[in-house]
């Protein structure tokens, strides 16, 4: 009985306003890319990206859960994702030359669950001291613990010394890893909606709100920021045994503080705690440096431009003022009254261009 | 013995340029409360300002390094009056994210004007090298720590004796209540910026003359062993800042000569992880009282 509650009330949490609006915009996206994909017109640029923007969206998604949900700066996320991406395609490589008849949608899914839960054995371990740092403490604790990762990883010789480890008998292309990367996706996006509305997501709210007042509530601070850790570090180590499948060799020198930092910019500038948010930004953010490409030497320079230009607009009273006047509803009502003054119309219409 | 006290020496050395970088990490931090991420990159900017100085302008040393500072000097307080200033009353994370753009704006800069190829930086200090006991000092070595004890013994005297050193003193303890006695607090992150940054320029020459090469990325690892630093110490404290950077230059030597080269890194961090799970603000940072 107590279960089908739970379930029901899973499913009414699901069906909340903003939910579904996200859902089905990622469920449009993947399926007309998907249709493109499969029916072979995809650019190879298009299909090249797909598997590494739908890792960063799993990223970006977990590493909100860190950021925005418990409120804790982290800068270690890619080093959860280069353990997950060892571990994972370690395990992928040895089942492959064990048991070579070995389907790929037993061998896949298991390097990434395998995966996953080494990055939240290891999740655990730098969330440790978390329950004693906070702030700018905890921020370079993850930092140097993401380099540490970085180094030891290097350094074994299990997973190809500093040559870095050889993926080749175990790639796969676009289309194959396509379907695994949807359902990664998913589960992240749900999972996350869902914990946001439930008990469990409000213990964390509250924990980051005020950590005091929660604990005096009886949450359990200690056990909540160590779920969260390996929560947030499960799904980057689940997406880096996929990103890892997408390529022929792979250096974890890669996955330094830069990357963990590229990640954390999707989550702010995506919003912080906001699921959709974070999932337009790993798209936007990915795709912005692919799409810029023909200017080759000056993409990064515009890319940090960009960044700072959003970040100053976005701090700007005047500019929010202004699009906060720029709802759907004004616009119809601006476009209805031809009459009113020409200025105002292109006030707004110079603010959207914006 | 002998191998013992070189690596001590060197290590001093290394850690007296990676405590000038973290100064600039921590004043910024103690008065601004943001992390300046790119101030990694001011001193790549500074190596190359050397670079272009001695190079092209055929300037002598000492008006090169004069050159270094000024171009940094003016680059971290335009970076402020463009990018920071804007954003003191949002939330540290949006800073954080403005300073990383910054960072990846002056790297792309000097890419494009630079190229990605190394350049080697000129050796401005042509000191004699020291024998003292058996022990070799090269000239680099005991010129960094000489020049860098007395930058540390001139800046704790400006921030304990000076009028703007109180000011500062003052804005980092409560902003709101320096502001009602009538300081600046504008002027005053203005002048942390610049003195920040002029320190960045001057380990950008230290640092090029010990490591030669400079390309546009060179300022990332230094600037996160030097912030690294500036959190072992305690952020926000200035003898933190020299002691965690000079301990932390010390560690890594340490390692590199008696355990590895490829480990050293991990092994800084790992000490610096230990110490701030034994000390959670740092060697000398202040305890944080929890108000209920």
């Amino acid at each position: 009985m107590e279960k089908k509650n739970t379930f029901k009330t899973a499913l009414k949490r699901l069906t909340t306003k903003k939910n579904p609006l996200t859902v089905a915009m990622v469920a449009v996206l993947y399926a007309v890319i998907a249709y493109l994909v499969y029916s072979g017109s995809a650019s190879r640029q298009l299909s090249n990206m797909l598997i590494s923007v739908s890792c960063y969206i799993v990223l970006a998604v977990s590493l909100n859960l860190v950021v925005g949900l418990l409120g804790e700066l982290s800068l270690g996320h890619a080093s959860f994702m280069s353990v997950g991406l060892f571990t994972g395609c370690q395990l992928a490589l040895t089942l492959h030359n064990a048991i070579p008849g070995m389907p790929f949608w037993v061998r896949l899914p298991l390097a990434m669950l395998f995966g996953g839960i080494m990055a939240a054995a290891v999740g655990f371990v730098v969330g440790l001291p978390a329950l004693r740092l906070k702030g700018d403490y905890l921020a370079i604790v993850t930092l140097a613990c993401g380099e540490i990762i970085k180094s030891i990883i290097t350094n074994l010789k299990i997973f190809g010394g500093a040559l870095g480890l050889s993926t080749g008998p175990i790639y796969s292309n676009t289309k194959t890893l396509l379907p695994y990367a949807i359902v990664l996706v998913f589960l992240t996006m749900l999972l996350m909606m869902n914990l946001k509305k439930s008990r469990y997501g409000r213990a964390i709210m509250a924990v980051r709100d005020n950590r005091i007042a929660a604990e005096s509530c009886g949450v359990n601070v200690t056990y909540f920021k160590l779920v969260v850790f390996m929560i947030a570090a499960f799904f980057a180590g689940a997406a880096g045994a996929l990103y890892g499948h997408n390529f022929a060799n792979i250096k974890a020198t890669t996955f330094d503080y830069n990357m963990s930092i590229e990640i954390l910019v999707i989550v702010v500038l995506g919003g912080m705690g906001s699921v959709r948010g974070s999932i337009i930004a790993a798209i936007v953010l990915r795709a912005l440096p692919e799409m810029l490409r023909e200017f080759s030497d000056y993409r990064m320079l515009v890319y940090s431009i960009v960044l700072i230009a959003i970040m100053l607009l976005n701090a700007s009273p005047r500019f929010n003022e202004l699009r906060g006047r720029l709802t759907v509803k004004n616009i119809i009502a601006v476009l209805k009254k031809k009459k009113t003054p020409v200025e105002e119309t292109v006030e707004v219409t110079a603010g959207g261009e914006k | 013995m002998i191998h013992f006290l070189q690596t001590l020496i060197s290590g001093l050395s290394l850690g007296s340029i990676y405590a000038l970088i973290a100064l600039g990490y921590t004043m910024v931090y103690g008065i601004a409360k943001m992390l300046n991420f790119a101030h990694g990159d001011i001193i790549m900017v500074g190596a190359y300002a050397a670079i272009v100085a001695v190079f092209q302008m055929k300037l002598p040393g000492l008006v090169a390094v004069l050159a270094a500072v000024l171009v940094c000097t003016v680059l971290g307080v335009t970076v402020e009056f463009l990018a920071y200033k804007p954003l003191r009353q949002s939330p540290p994370l949006t800073v954080l994210i403005t300073a990383i753009g910054v960072s990846y704006f002056l790297q792309n800069i000097a890419l494009l004007i630079f190229g990605s190829e190394q350049m080697a930086s000129p050796v401005i200090m042509k000191l004699p090298a020291l024998v003292i006991g058996g022990v070799q000092i090269d000239g680099i070595t005991w010129g960094t720590l000489a020049v860098t004890c007395i930058i540390m013994l001139g800046l704790t005297l400006f921030i304990n004796k000076t009028k703007m050193g109180k000011a500062m003193r003052a804005v980092s303890e409560d902003k709101g209540a320096a502001e009602l006695m009538g300081i600046s607090v504008n002027k005053t992150i203005t002048i942390t910026f610049a003195i920040g940054s002029a320190l960045a320029a001057i380990a950008s020459i230290f640092y090029g003359s010990a490591y030669v090469y400079i390309r546009p990325t060179t300022g990332a690892m230094p600037g996160i062993k030097a912030f690294t630093a500036a959190v072992f110490g305690g952020i926000g404290s200035i003898p933190g800042a020299m002691l965690g950077g000079i301990l932390l230059g010390v560690i890594e030597q340490f390692a590199k000569a008696y355990i590895s080269t490829l480990w050293s890194d991990a092994i800084v961090f790992g000490v610096l992880v230990v110490v701030l799970i034994v000390k959670p603000t740092g060697l000398l940072g202040k305890k944080i009282s929890e108000k209920v």
